[in-house]
């Protein structure tokens, strides 16, 4: 059995989460394989060549793998997967927006966001915004499937020399062009890899007091995350939202402040290990999750939290 | 042009559902269902281009039993001009979904398809992609806009580290995101003109689809239930349960 695993990357480094979505794959058991498509990615090959849990590299550099659009880089894991049980990839929007079309063209189903392995063809995944978590097994030929990041452990990122092979196949569909992108720049963690998460709803009033929150972040060393509600709103964009269709994080403290608790947001957060709620409505379902609820003003709690730390 | 619109009748997305006893699967029996809401987004954006005059023609297309031409009606009163429903038992798996959904678009020539990212009741989002690798067509997925230009269309996508936008040669596959649109109510009088709309049905026979699953579904449980904590009285009572009880900062 040898599974192949998608990096998730940016041209220039390997992402953090591709380590989470190998322990998975170590855990279905067999050789692991990594594939790092995109153009001027050598970095990434490098840092993926050092992986202990991976036994060998593909690399696939070139123009058509820039920006890793799905017409393309479907095709290239559907040249390759003759060679493979299982196909894995990140919850990320990346490969949740190729692996289905890699699966099609197998003529085989995919699993989303699999939370467990029980063995090499029966996993478990959420549905009904995580408000139940069923057990699925799979009799398709090839696996191919999304890995919730946060519900494995990452595989250690250093002390491995695998082979790294180059791939010269190129498939360019010619169907799409990237346009361009606006990413979010920020000093803080990242949403999904952070240890604690300061997450702001509705009830922060505008975007302007985010700022209260991003305080608090700086003191934590927190990414700052929002509901659906104050993405809406323009308030924050959209890369923070948190939820059953935004981002699912499990750090060890999530402070959500002016939110609800509405069971979308919970999807996204309820398996952090510490949950704090600040809200002024004591009523509020998000303090039926809550380990630590504090009744407040947040415009008077968050300045104070702030000081306090 | 004309654009094709798949819609799910899911549960609505105010229920908590509940799973069975037996654990078989989760409980749907007299529990409130509706359009699935990215597929009412995925109607709005539809029928915006018609009013904007880019499309000339919105057909909705939902597969499933009978009991699903409720959503295509809520569709056709949001302003499709026309439903077809492919008759299937229990919610085919999304390759199913994909294979009929491309019978469907060979017959009905669209310039565009335009799906929901999600359905809130399986959480998959595969069926568009499916969808547009099978008709090998191009995908703008997790949409928060679409502009058509000619024959291209550029899709602005949410993805997780802002925003990126892609060009796309029609026919294109869209999946829409929240912030798309502000789906539209549908009027009474449009609630009404909608039950006299076409809404044709068709098989998966004759649409030489054979629908099987390689998937089973073996259990489903609840998930593990959290306990409500404490309320704390101060913002120093709660740094001070974060540093010493729960040693977390
Ligand atoms: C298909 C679908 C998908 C969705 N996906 C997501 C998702 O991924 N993520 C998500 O978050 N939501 C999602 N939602 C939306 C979700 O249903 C809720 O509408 C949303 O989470 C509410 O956000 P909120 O808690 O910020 O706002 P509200 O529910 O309006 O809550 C605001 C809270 O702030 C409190 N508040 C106000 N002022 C103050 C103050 N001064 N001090 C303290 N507290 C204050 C109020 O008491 C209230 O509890 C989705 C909905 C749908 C239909």
């Amino acid at each position: 059995m040898t599974i192949l695993v998608i990096a998730e990357h940016d041209n220039n480094e390997l992402k953090p989460v591709t380590l989470n979505t190998l322990s998975a794959a170590q855990a279905i058991g067999g050789d692991i394989h990594l594939l790092v498509a995109g153009s001027g990615c050598q970095s990434v090959a490098d840092a993926a060549a050092q992986i202990p849990a991976v036994a060998q590299v593909l690399v696939a550099d070139n123009d058509a793998y820039e920006h890793q659009l799905a017409e393309n880089v479907s095709k290239l894991v559907q040249g390759l997967a003759a060679s493979y049980s299982h196909i894995l990839g990140s919850s990320t929007t990346t490969a949740k927006n190729v692996l289905p079309r890699v699966a099609a063209l197998l003529d085989v189903n995919q699993l989303s966001d699999v939370m467990a392995i029980e063995s090499a063809d029966t996993f478990k995944r959420p549905i009904y915004a995580g408000n139940a978590i069923a057990t699925v097994k799979s009799a398709d030929a090839i696996k191919v499937m999304t890995v919730r990041g946060t519900a494995f452990d990452p595989v250690e990122g250093t002390g491995g020399s695998a082979e790294v092979v180059n791939l010269s196949d190129v498939c360019d569909a010619g169907t799409s062009r990237f346009v361009n992108e606006e990413i979010a720049e920020s000093e803080r963690p990242e949403l999904t890899a952070a240890s604690i998460v300061i997450s702001g709803g509705r009830g922060m009033g505008n975007g302007e007091n985010f700022e209260l929150l991003n305080k608090v972040a700086d003191k934590l060393g927190a990414a700052v995350g929002a509901s659906r509600a104050a993405v809406d709103a323009g308030f924050v964009p959209n890369d923070m939202q948190v939820g059953q269709t935004g981002k699912m994080v499990a750090p060890d403290l999530y402070i959500a402040v002016g939110i609800s608790g509405a069971i979308q947001h919970l999807a996204g957060m309820k398996d952090s290990k510490i949950i704090v709620a600040i809200n002024k409505d004591e009523e509020a379902p998000i303090f039926q999750v809550a380990d630590y609820g504090l009744v407040a003003d947040l415009f008077e709690a968050v300045p104070e939290l702030e000081g306090k730390l | 042009m004309k654009v094709l619109v798949a819609v799910k009748r899911v549960i609505d997305y105010n229920v908590k559902v509940r799973v069975k006893a037996d654990n078989s699967d989760v409980d749907l029996a007299n529990v409130k269902m509706a359009l699935n809401p990215f597929c009412e987004i995925a109607i709005e954006e539809a029928v915006r281009l018609k009013e904007a005059g880019v499309a000339d023609e919105v057909v909705v297309v939902s597969i499933g039993s009978k009991s699903c031409e409720e959503q295509i009606r809520t569709a056709l009163a949001l302003g499709a001009d026309r439903g077809i429903r492919v008759d299937t038992e229990d919610a085919p798996d999304s390759l199913s979904v994909a294979k009929l959904l491309a019978k469907v678009v060979e017959k009905e020539a669209p310039g565009m398809v335009i799906l929901g990212k999600q359905a809130i009741d399986s959480d998959n989002n595969q069926t568009g992609q499916m969808l547009a690798a099978l008709l090998d067509r191009p995908q703008g997925t997790f949409a928060s806009k679409v502009a058509v230009d000619g024959d291209k269309v550029q899709v602005t996508r949410e993805i997780d580290g802002g925003l990126q936008t892609v060009e796309l040669q029609m026919p294109a596959i869209v999946t829409t995101d929240l912030r798309l649109n502000e789906p539209r109510y549908a009027s009474l009088p449009n609630i009404m003109k909608a039950k006299r709309k076409p809404l044709d049905l068709l098989t998966p026979d004759e649409l030489g689809v054979a629908v099987s699953s390689n998937l089973t579904l073996l259990s489903v449980e609840p998930p593990a239930e959290r306990q409500a904590g404490i309320k704390v009285s101060s913002v120093d009572e709660l740094v001070e349960k974060l540093r010493n009880e729960a040693k977390v900062i």
